[in-house]
């Protein structure tokens, strides 16, 4: 039995049409939207990211590495609560998900913070005996150096000693694209015991913890600040082609309107045609 | 032939001599100093960071020794290259010199200190000093402490 389709009649395609056309005005704003905060977001990364290298100077200066035989490891992965900004949630799940494979493969033990609650859902059902901590209300206003440092206290609160650790985030590149990047987090034992930390003078153990907790909310900040404004560019690019894609269908609806309409009064001209022609 | 030997041979301890650790520090700091917000200086050539410590008032010219260090509520002077100097008050943060003399210095809030007032900063240090009588709780008696250095620090700053 083959399928029988009823030529859609105009009432449907009005109806399609009205709410493609919404769509499209919703996705445009939603657009405008993203650029404004991304604009903001992009201004406010410039001294994040000086601050940022800053914290990481002296990891890289001092060559400080974890010694390979630790077990307790912990990634903290950074995004956001809303959707609709292409692949940012995803790509950060993914690049979570390899690290935990690889450091379990080895025998490690991993926990996993997840800054941003559609992160928590990607993870939870999989990974769900990893998660240490979540954090939840993040994107809808700038992350500020309070945000970071409440979610290190967290952190330091939990009583989890990782040896060693990462945070993953999406580094921004440029308005078109960005890159799921992973920077490294020291332990204060691994700090203290690295051997180029001997050329640094006279450091006393609660310099070196205070020193060291400061530096994990240096981190945390940069890594959110990059994350937004990744989310906000990604969003933007994500609701323009939303838009386009609308526009394209609203054209082609459109034509398909005019088409049936025509369709529809040639067909009744017949009707009269032929009913006069019968008398 | 003989005399491209000659000159390795002559080569040689000039090369020796570029090695020596002496010579390694640059006579030029890299100095960085930032805030979560506003970066003052990116890797500028100054003379002299006079910068407050847990463990006491420093300064680091350059060629210091490497140190890690953490701020107190106080003024960073900067003494810039032509002689100029310029006063901020930072809150709280770290400072690393680092062996090839590149200081970081991150502040988690830092502000010129000609736009902090002197009248708003000795009405905060008697508030401060006022709540103290009443707190209760070792968190929240510990916050009042802090203000109250954070508000001391800046009127003698301004003063």
């Amino acid at each position: 039995i083959g399928q029988v389709r009823n030529m859609a009649t105009l009432k449907d395609i009005t109806i399609r049409l009205k709410s493609i056309k919404n769509i499209q005005k919703i996705t445009k704003s939603m657009k405008m939207v993203a650029a404004a905060k991304y604009s903001r977001a992009e201004r406010a990364l410039k001294p994040a990211r000086v601050y940022g290298t800053g914290t990481m100077a002296l990891y890289e200066k001092a060559d400080i590495k974890a010694p390979e035989d630790k077990n307790k490891h912990l990634i903290i992965g950074v995004s956001s609560d809303r959707g609709l900004c292409g692949a940012i949630h995803s790509s950060v799940a993914k690049a979570m998900k390899r690290e935990i494979a690889k450091l379990s493969g080895a025998g490690k033990e991993v926990m996993i913070v997840n800054v941003g609650d559609k992160l928590r859902g990607l993870l939870y059902r999989t990974h769900g005996k990893h998660i240490l901590i979540n954090c939840k209300e993040v994107g809808r206003k700038p992350p500020s150096f309070t945000d970071a440092s409440v979610i290190a206290t967290e952190l330091l609160n939990s009583g989890y000693e990782f040896d060693q650790g990462s945070i993953v985030f999406n580094r921004f590149r440029s308005v078109i694209s960005y890159k799921t990047d992973e920077k490294p987090l020291f332990s204060l034992d691994t700090v203290a015991s690295s051997e180029n930390m001997g050329i640094y003078d006279d450091i006393d153990a609660d310099v070196l913890r205070n020193y060291q907790e400061f530096a994990l909310v240096n981190i945390i900040y940069f890594g959110l600040k990059e994350s937004t404004t990744s989310e906000q560019s990604a969003r933007m690019t994500a609701m323009d082609s939303a838009s386009k894609n609308a526009s394209e269908m609203i054209d082609k609806l459109t034509l398909t309107f005019n088409r049936t309409r025509q369709a529809v009064i040639t067909k009744e001209l017949i009707e009269i045609i032929s009913g006069a022609a019968a008398l | 032939m003989m005399a491209a030997r000659f000159l390795l041979r002559r080569a040689v301890p000039a090369l020796r001599h570029a090695r020596c650790y002496a010579d390694a520090p640059a006579a030029q700091m890299s100095f960085t100093f930032a805030s979560p917000t506003q970066v003052f200086f990116k890797e500028a050539s100054v003379k002299q960071i006079d910068v407050p410590t847990l463990t006491g008032a420093f300064g680091i010219l350059p060629a210091h020794v490497p140190t890690l260090q953490v701020l107190r509520p106080g003024v960073v002077t900067v003494f810039n290259d032509d002689g100029s100097s310029t006063k901020y008050f930072v809150s709280s943060g770290s400072v690393t010199v680092n062996a090839d003399s590149s200081v970081q210095l991150l502040a988690e809030e830092a502000v010129p200190l000609d736009s902090l007032d002197l009248t708003m900063a000795k009405a905060n240090l008697e508030k401060a000093q006022s709540e103290l009588v009443g707190v209760s709780g070792e968190a929240a008696r510990a916050e009042v402490l802090i203000s109250m250095e954070a508000s001391e620090a800046i009127v003698k700053a301004l003063e």
